[in-house]
């Protein structure tokens, strides 16, 4: 498990410093990912059993890991008592359309592969 | 009383209180979620924000002691995004016949995304920061902060805005989706992930592993695209 952690971790840390020495407008983590996908890619075999259990167990309870960005939400309670209107459509309508639009665009383009 | 009082400086000063308090308010979720028989819109991460935000209301403790303590839960966002891999690696034989073509699709989307976003906010005449702040929301948080600061703005009410689209898509994307008839996982994993980031991906990869890696691989390639591309868009129509 610690070898898990420590090659998740290294993968993120070597993204974070690709995206400040490049200038890369990518985040850390998202270059982190590309790095790992690469190395099991050139790896050529199923990845490690240790590390599909940890990100398993990560990803199982990826939920939890939005809260406490989310509870942020106590800091804004003002503007959107405001501009709750404008906020809770463009949320709204705006992801279920973006949902609707992508799933169809998707399902068109892939069909009969 | 004084021995109360120092009680209460300990469990301020510490992270105990605030992460146990976030584990407890996620477990709670969790069984409110049972309860409500895993309804679609019983979301468990509105469950317990709503929980832990009424907390720190009714106490009168705020958010920045609170997230000294959770931020220990939330570093861990950086490497549950770099696991995505795994899923993505898993899957791969299903996803590269496709990958181009799902490419574009989530290139597409997340640009439709945030222009019907902001123009229903611009329709309604919310202020520019507000616009600024919607553009990005689909996209996953720290990516989203990072656009947000870019374009004009705020990057913390942007968060907000990230977390509530994510609720909505992981919450109502599976009904939209039947409504609009897409039938295929892909499809299906492509759509979530690319409107509702993270937090539609721990929920397609509840339901299926095919539709997890796409979401998983869409959420990823449209933090990219936007992250590319929306602040040059924003700077060209805006003058």
């Amino acid at each position: 498990m610690i070898g898990a952690l420590a090659t998740l971790l290294s993968c993120q840390l070597a993204g974070e410093v690709l995206a400040r020495a490049l200038h890369l407008p990518v985040p850390g983590p998202v270059i982190g990912m590309a790095l790992l996908f690469a190395g099991l890619l050139l790896r050529g075999r199923e990845a490690p059993p240790a590390l599909q259990t940890s990100a398993d167990a990560l990803l199982g309870n990826l939920g939890l890991l939005f809260v406490p960005a989310g509870v942020g939400v106590v800091l804004y309670l003002p503007l959107l008592a405001r501009d709750w209107a404008p906020l809770s459509l463009g949320v709204l309508a705006g992801t279920l359309a973006a949902i609707a639009f992508t799933g169809r665009l998707a399902q068109w383009l892939l069909r009969g592969r | 009383m004084s021995e109360l009082g120092e009680i209460w400086v300990y469990l301020a000063r510490e992270p105990l209180a605030a992460l146990a308090a976030t584990l407890l308010a996620w477990l709670g979720a969790l069984r409110l979620q049972r309860l409500c028989r895993r309804h679609p819109l019983a979301n468990p991460v509105l469950f317990a924000v709503l929980i832990l935000a009424a907390g720190l209301l009714l106490s009168g403790i705020d958010y920045g002691r609170y997230f000294e303590g959770a931020q220990f839960v939330h570093f861990l966002l950086g490497p549950a995004t770099v696991a995505l891999a795994v899923p993505l690696h898993r899957q791969w034989a299903a996803v590269r016949r496709s990958a181009l073509l799902a490419a574009l699709s989530v290139v597409t989307g997340g640009l439709f995304a945030a222009m019907v976003g902001v123009g229903i906010a611009l329709a309604l005449g919310a202020a520019p920061e507000v616009v600024a702040s919607l553009a990005p929301r689909s996209v996953t948080t720290p990516v989203a902060m990072g656009i947000a600061e870019r374009i004009g703005g705020l990057p913390s009410l942007t968060a907000a805005l990230v977390i509530a689209s994510g609720i909505t898509g992981a919450a109502l994307g599976p009904l939209v989706l039947d409504l609009a008839r897409v039938a295929d996982m892909r499809a299906r994993g492509l759509a979530i992930g690319t409107a509702s980031h993270g937090i539609g991906t721990a929920r397609a990869l509840s339901v299926s592993a095919a539709a997890g890696a796409f979401s998983g691989l869409a959420m990823g390639l449209n933090a990219l695209a936007s992250a590319l591309l929306l602040p040059l868009l924003w700077h060209a129509l805006a003058g």
